[in-house]
């Protein structure tokens, strides 16, 4: 698949660095020092520039990919792209993260596939200091821990 | 009519000063603390700080009964987002949004923003209009705007270039009221004959300018 990442921080860099391997991955970012994330040895495209630029998106190849994320520090930002990406340029596959869960109720409603991480991990908190939980989703944390430190 | 301004830059500043003098109930909503501070002693408690896209924030300043929304801050993302929640989660019918990159205006159109306001647009087809219109240019308004005085300097290509006052036919009440050549400034009687590189001075009203750009420029 092609996927393009908007935003090369935490998530940015290391969602890129697992997906490479066996995807065309293309990242994009307001400003080439955050790509030093990535490693010297990454395979895939960096572009620098702002993701809600469509000039800019359209240099990334957005025309043909397959899957877009938009993990930039800015709920805004993510929510624009997004919705440039899948309204816009017709990306089938359109995912963004959005800190606000006010903002990612609207959006989630409006047809974005939103990840709000504040309500996830503090609902998944929730859930383990009241015992809702099974061992299974410790485990599975521990396995995502472990991807991101291979990578 | 209850507009709510968010965004409390130079823009949002002196559109909140003049919807209060023009009688609107207003609300600037200001995310920085130290600006919001600093309007507030300005212009009272019409001055909110808040973040605008936040919904908690958008319900306790009424945007369920607001009228407008502008959003004018200087980040077209937060603008956009700003007039998004206001209309899909507050069911505001109106939304007006500044946009700095002029690519984004057609954008906002598509994503269901109702109005578009770009400054870099706007001064950018003034000078495109003065490039192609043989120089004119309005000198005074008169009567609120309703008449202009408007100044032509007339190029080589100019059809009204060798041809007197008298044979000109200027849209409505249309009047040339002088001839400046040179040093030299005429009054126009009708066979004065106009040349290229003459700037006419015409009295016209402002509906009609551009009429007159066909007549003296083609």
């Amino acid at each position: 698949m092609k996927v393009v990442i908007v935003g090369c921080g935490r998530v940015g860099s290391t969602l890129a660095r697992m997906l490479v391997e066996r995807h065309e991955v293309i990242v994009v970012d307001r400003t080439s020092e955050s790509f030093r994330r990535l490693g010297p040895k990454f395979k895939g495209l960096k572009v620098v520039g702002p993701g809600t630029d469509m000039d800019v998106l359209r240099r990334a190849g957005i025309e043909g990919a397959d899957v877009f994320v938009s993990v930039t520090d800015g709920d805004n930002r993510n929510i624009m792209a997004a919705q440039i990406a899948k309204r816009i340029f017709g990306v089938p596959q359109v995912f963004t993260r959005i800190y606000d869960p006010s903002r990612a109720a609207v959006y989630a409603e409006m047809g974005i596939q939103t990840l709000c991480t504040t309500a996830t991990a503090a609902g998944l908190f929730c859930d383990l200091v009241e015992g809702r939980r099974p061992d299974t989703v410790l485990d599975q944390l521990q396995s995502y821990l472990d991807a991101a430190q291979k990578v | 009519m209850y507009v709510i301004v968010v965004g409390g830059g130079n823009v949002g500043y002196y559109l909140t000063k003049d919807l209060i003098s023009a009688g609107h109930e207003v609300l600037l909503l200001e995310k920085d603390r130290a600006r919001s501070q600093r309007l507030t002693e300005e212009l009272g408690e019409v001055v909110q700080q808040g973040d605008g896209c936040e919904a908690r924030i958008m319900e306790e300043m009424g945007f369920a009964r607001a009228d407008v929304i502008v959003a004018a801050t200087g980040e077209d993302e937060d603008n956009l987002i700003v007039c998004q929640m206001a209309k899909q989660r507050f069911g505001v019918l109106r939304t007006i949004s500044r946009v700095n990159s002029p690519a984004n205006e057609a954008l906002f159109t598509q994503l269901g923003i109702d109005t578009t306001v770009s400054a870099t647009r706007l001064i950018f087809n003034l000078i495109e209009q003065e490039i192609e219109t043989d120089h004119l240019v309005p000198l005074a308004a008169l009567a609120r705007g309703n008449l202009e005085i408007v100044s032509i300097e007339l190029s080589e290509r100019s059809p009204v270039a060798g041809r007197s006052i008298g044979e000109i036919i200027l849209p409505g009440d249309a009047h040339i009221v002088a001839i400046l050549r040179g040093d030299r400034g005429l009054l126009p009687s009708p066979n004065a004959i106009l040349q290229a590189g003459d700037t006419v001075l015409t009295l016209v009203k402002q509906d009609q300018e551009p009429q007159l750009h066909g007549v003296f420029s083609g």
